[in-house]
């Protein structure tokens, strides 16, 4: 038994490549299953989801013009970068959640092959989602869906790594950047997950990660006239309505999803169509 | 002016002389010269290449802030850019705002460097926003006070509203104006231009209105001499040879920071208009942080080792 | 005018030291290399140098390797999941990445090509169609070939010897996505970078008998093709030896794809933009010494611009570089072996005789090794023979064509429809032509490119199926590939 004292994280937030603290000052307790307190991550403002928009928006100029495969190398590297660390990721879920072992190191396992499944989709969506079209006329019609932009998502409360990269992952795949709120009661995983993240050559601003309440975050998401669409698959049911009624103002898109599944690319994909006359 | 039989100094004969020009397919253009730039320039060549590049270089200010003592201390360093090492050759000319011409002459003279031309900015540099009057007088000023070089501008807007006639008749008032006491260089700002059609244009442009040489940008702009664009350049520069027989020269100005840069560049010219123009006299670059990277490239060529920017003079 | 001093470009010379070469190879079968019987020499087609000696597979060898792959087949690869047999084809595309310099260094010096080609684009070429397959072979119900789309087995792959390491990775990587297990034999001439990459299965630790290599010649290709226990056989090679294969699958089970020869045309109209389209030309036929099916071994060339781009290309030609192909400036390297050479220059002395006009830059050509200056003949019509036969080397046919529709009729004047090449700025008439063309592949203002999401496959005698993309699956997927 060691008398080492231990050298104890600090959780900021993952905005732009950066760890900033947030402007509000404010933290929130996170305790563990046990109701021992574990540590002070950030309870995000209003002010770092409109800092992190801004940056996701200037990213998004960037991811968006990287190939497809390089889209999959750097999903394919977050996911490398994660298995190099799944010890560290499956004793913070134990030590939070109070998961046991096995199932802690299920989802973390199942997380890693869910990044790998998404890193071979960004160059084959296409495929699916896109078409040529065989109009009645001289015309080569054709059919590409393209990213929208900057998607917010609120990640469900649990699983808290897996949820984390089920709503991240997808929204990336083909070209948009986001914001996620992470799960409120269990946020550290992704925090570490952000660690991840940093050294992945995932350009700064893809994914921005805020850490703290979604009654507090959630709304000024679906006003926010510069976010293109919305994932609310981490909002109780009973608070979608009013979402949606927020987000009407710049027609956001809004989703919900219950499980991965390439759908769940496509949703945050625009359909743009092309007509150009074939002939001398 | 018999524009070299091309065009006769009409509108509409110009714009059937731009009209017939082929078009730049961009992805295509960027292919040739991101595989020229794969070109491996070692030992000798490398060394032949830096001493060659130092030559070419137009050693430039352009600030608001230039004094007589930053000009002096530029000058110097044209001449003699390394004062350990004599058998670095100067550089192909001192580049500055006119009204510090005098200036230049004057020191380069006292130093023995009666070899180093002052260029000089002009045409209301960079904008190119001013009356035909003043920028003639901008360019006579300059041409009073010892320059041997004039660096002009066109006006992009008139250029990109497809007033080419405008443009056109610009550069042979200029030109004019240089008469034999200057030679004139056509600055297009490649960067405002934007595609690579409008550079072959303007290209085509300025050396039948009398251009000696096109020049790519006034650096106060980016993107500024990437290789497609200077790739581009040189092209309507060889294909101009071949109509005809006058050697045009061609600059690239600004983004050029390191040896390797300059080196692309060489061959771009050695594999687009031929050996020829690899010489001051048909090719410059213009840049003020290139030289010290060639001289601590050539530094380190002769002495083995990786060297220091303790070791080059800041100016 | 001064003189100048001529930029020569000092030797550049890629470092051998990253490879090891074996004096002597055995084949790579079970997940392990084992003793070959009879053997013959490789060598670096620039030097004439011997590099190694290479197992000529009999016919036990071929039995054994198609035992492996049946074993690991039923016990084990057809039983994995997709998700599974994803990782190890995520592991051998890192891996190939990891070792690239290794492995552009050993195909230049086995198969002669610019180490700039290599280097630049057949590994990564290779490595990308590994990553994109790997993300496939868990996603196979999405291919729009069914929802629950089965391997065929084991398939037998034969490969030839211009793009070496890049058609192993056009071959395995899809048969290994969709679940089959390999029997693949690469050229006789561009072996070393097949037996490499069974090292990288192993590092990467392909179970056992996934990927097996046997080596050989002609024999051993035949020995793979009339097996009963391979399930399907891919090929890429001479339209001849396709027929072949053809006819000695026809009364089996067996089901084939073939990747052949061809005779494309490069068609440039007048409003073409020149500069690129002259590179663009340049790349068709002289990018790896003109040995690639789809080369643009026919220029057709609207005949109000033909005097402007022919003038054009001479002066560009003459700035080609051929020679050492370790050197990082060459342009053009080596002819593959003394059998192809000969065949080219057979070819060439044809156009001689047809009456064609030969044109070459002059070129100083190393005294040992297969050289081939880069040529062209113009005043070529449909009648010659050298605009109706691969020559597969630096050999340019130049024909002229007056409207966009005789362009046409003269491009798919050919029993081959491999590819094409369009040069116009005008769109809707580069569409127009793509419409007309029976090729598998078009190419427009540009050539000669490729991607693992980018189909590739010939229409008529230039083979069945394709290679790359969702389409390529099919080849190696039960019930929609061909019978």
């Amino acid at each position: 038994m060691s008398n080492r004292i231990d050298v104890k994280k600090t959780y900021k937030l993952y905005i732009n490549g950066a760890f900033p603290r947030t402007e509000s000052g404010r933290t929130y307790e996170v305790k563990n299953a046990k109701g021992v307190f574990v540590a002070n991550p950030c309870l995000a403002s209003r002010k770092d989801l409109r800092d992190a928009v801004v940056a996701a928006r200037a990213a998004h100029a960037v991811w968006n013009k990287a190939t497809a495969y390089n889209r999959g190398q750097i999903l394919y590297r977050i996911a490398e970068m994660l298995e190099g660390r799944r010890g560290q990721f499956v004793e913070e879920i134990v030590n939070v959640t109070g998961a046991t072992k096995v199932k802690a190191d299920k989802e973390v396992t199942e997380a890693i092959d869910r990044l790998v499944w998404y890193a071979g989709w960004t160059d084959k969506i296409s495929s699916l989602a896109g078409s040529t079209n065989p109009v009645a006329g001289p015309f080569y019609n054709f059919t590409i869906p393209e990213s929208m932009g900057v998607v917010a998502a609120i990640a469900p409360e649990a699983p808290s790594l897996l949820g984390l990269i089920d709503a991240v992952a997808p929204i990336i795949t083909s070209g948009n950047t986001v914001v996620v709120l992470a799960s409120t009661k269990a946020p550290l995983s992704a925090m570490t997950f952000a660690e991840v993240l940093a050294t992945s050559d995932l350009p700064a601003g893809v994914i921005n990660i805020l850490t703290g309440k979604k009654d507090e975050i959630a709304p000024w998401m679906a006003s926010h006239m510069d976010i293109d669409a919305l994932d609310i698959s981490g909002l109780p049911s009973k608070k979608h309505a009013e979402i949606k009624v927020a987000g009407a103002e710049n027609l956001k898109r809004i989703h919900s999803f219950k499980s991965a599944d390439p759908g769940r690319i496509i949703a945050f994909m625009e359909a743009k169509t092309v007509w150009h006359p074939i002939g001398l | 002016m018999s524009f070299y039989g091309l065009v006769d100094g009409t509108d509409a004969s110009l714009k059937s002389y731009l009209g017939n020009l082929s078009g730049v397919d961009q992805v295509g253009a960027e292919a040739r010269a991101a595989m020229l730039a794969t070109r491996s320039i070692k030992t000798t060549s490398k060394r032949w290449a830096i001493d060659t590049a130092i030559t070419m270089v137009d050693l430039t200010t352009l600030e608001g802030a230039d004094t007589p003592g930053k000009v002096k201390a530029l000058c110097t360093k044209a001449v003699r850019p390394d004062p350990t090492d004599s058998s670095v050759p100067s550089v192909g000319a001192v580049c500055v705002y006119n009204d510090m011409v005098s200036v230049a002459r004057k020191h380069l003279d006292s130093i023995g460097g009666h070899h180093v031309p002052v260029a000089a900015v002009s045409t209301a540099f960079p904008s190119g926003r001013a009356s035909m009057p003043v920028k003639i007088q901008d360019t006579q000023d300059a041409i009073d006070a010892g320059a041997a070089e004039i660096d002009m501008v066109i006006d992009r807007g008139a250029f990109l509203a497809g007033r080419y006639i405008d443009v056109f008749n610009e550069i042979v008032q200029i030109r004019e104006v240089c008469g034999d006491k200057a030679h004139l260089k056509v600055i297009f700002e490649t960067g405002e231009l934007v595609t690579y059609d409008n550079v072959r244009k303007a290209s085509f442009l300025a050396m039948a209105a009398g251009a000696d040489f096109i020049k790519t940008s006034t650096g106060k702009v980016a993107p500024a001499a990437t290789p497609p664009v200077v790739l581009v350049m040189l092209e309507a520069v060889r294909d101009f040879y071949e109509m005809t027989q006058v050697r045009i020269g061609v600059k690239p100005a600004g983004g050029i920071r390191n040896t390797k840069d300059a080196i692309k560049q060489l061959v771009l010219v050695n594999e687009t208009v031929g050996p020829d123009w690899l010489n001051p006299k048909l090719f410059r670059i213009g840049a003020s942080a290139l030289l010290n990277d060639l001289l601590m490239q050539r530094m380190k060529m002769d002495d083995g080792y990786y060297t220091s920017p303790q070791y080059v003079t800041m100016d | 005018m001064e003189t100048t001093m001529t930029f020569e470009y000092a030797p550049a010379p890629e470092s051998r030291a990253i490879v090891t070469i074996k004096p002597k190879y055995g084949h790579f079968i079970g997940g392990k290399f084992v003793a070959g019987g009879k053997h013959f020499p490789t060598i670096n087609p620039a030097t004439e140098e011997v590099l190694s000696q290479i197992a000529l597979a009999g016919k036990a060898d071929v039995d054994a390797a198609v035992k492996a792959a049946r074993k690991a087949y039923t016990n084990t690869w057809s039983k994995m999941s997709g998700k599974e047999r994803g990782k190890y084809l995520y592991r051998i595309a890192r891996i190939m990445q990891e070792r690239a310099r290794e492995f552009a260094v050993l195909e230049t010096l086995d198969n002669g090509k610019p180490i700039r080609e290599s280097r630049d684009t057949d590994i990564p070429l290779a490595a990308a169609h590994f990553f994109y397959h790997a993300g496939w072979a868990d996603k196979l119900e999405y291919a729009g070939l069914g929802t629950s789309p089965k391997p065929l087995g084991v398939a037998g792959q034969i490969i030839p010897w211009n793009f070496p390491l890049l058609m192993l990775a056009w071959k395995v990587a899809p048969a290994l996505a969709a679940g089959n297990t390999v029997v693949l034999k690469p050229a006789e001439s561009t072996p070393l970078t097949a037996l490499l990459f069974a090292e990288v299965c192993q590092q990467a630790e392909l179970p056992a008998g996934v990927v097996n290599i046997v080596t050989g010649d002609g024999s051993t290709g035949a020995l793979i093709v009339n097996h009963q226990g391979i399930d399907k056989i891919a090929f890429t090679g001479s339209t001849e030896v396709g027929k072949i294969i053809a006819r000695a699958v026809a009364p089996t089970n067996k089901s084939v794809t073939l990747e052949l020869g061809g005779k494309a045309a490069n068609i440039v109209f007048d409003d073409a933009p020149i500069d690129e389209t002259v590179e663009g030309i340049v790349n068709g036929i002289f990018f790896n010494q003109g040995h690639v099916c789809c080369a643009g071994s026919r220029l057709l060339l609207q005949e109000n611009v033909a005097e402007e781009v022919l003038h054009k290309l001479k002066n560009r030609m003459e700035k080609i570089r051929v020679g050492d192909p370790m050197d990082k400036n060459t342009d053009v390297g080596a002819i593959n072996s003394k059998e192809q050479l000969a065949k080219i220059i057979e070819l060439a002395a044809v156009g001689d005789s047809e009456g064609a006009e030969r044109w070459s830059p002059a070129c100083n050509l190393p005294s040992k090794g297969f050289w081939f200056a880069p040529t062209i003949f113009t005043g070529v019509t449909q009648a010659h023979r050298i605009a109706r036969e691969e020559i597969f080397g630096p050999v340019l046919s130049v024909l002229t064509f007056r409207t966009p529709a005789e362009a046409i009729e003269k491009a798919n004047n050919t029993p081959f429809g491999l590819s094409a090449g369009i040069w116009s700025e005008k769109g809707s008439r580069t569409l127009w032509a793509s419409q007309q063309l029976r090729a598998g592949v078009i190419w427009a203002n540009t050539f000669n490119k490729f991607d693992p999401t980018s189909p590739f496959g010939g229409y008529k005698e230039s083979g069945w199926g394709r290679e790359g993309g969702r389409h390529g699956l099919a080849a190696y997927l039960k019930g929609v590939s061909h019978e």
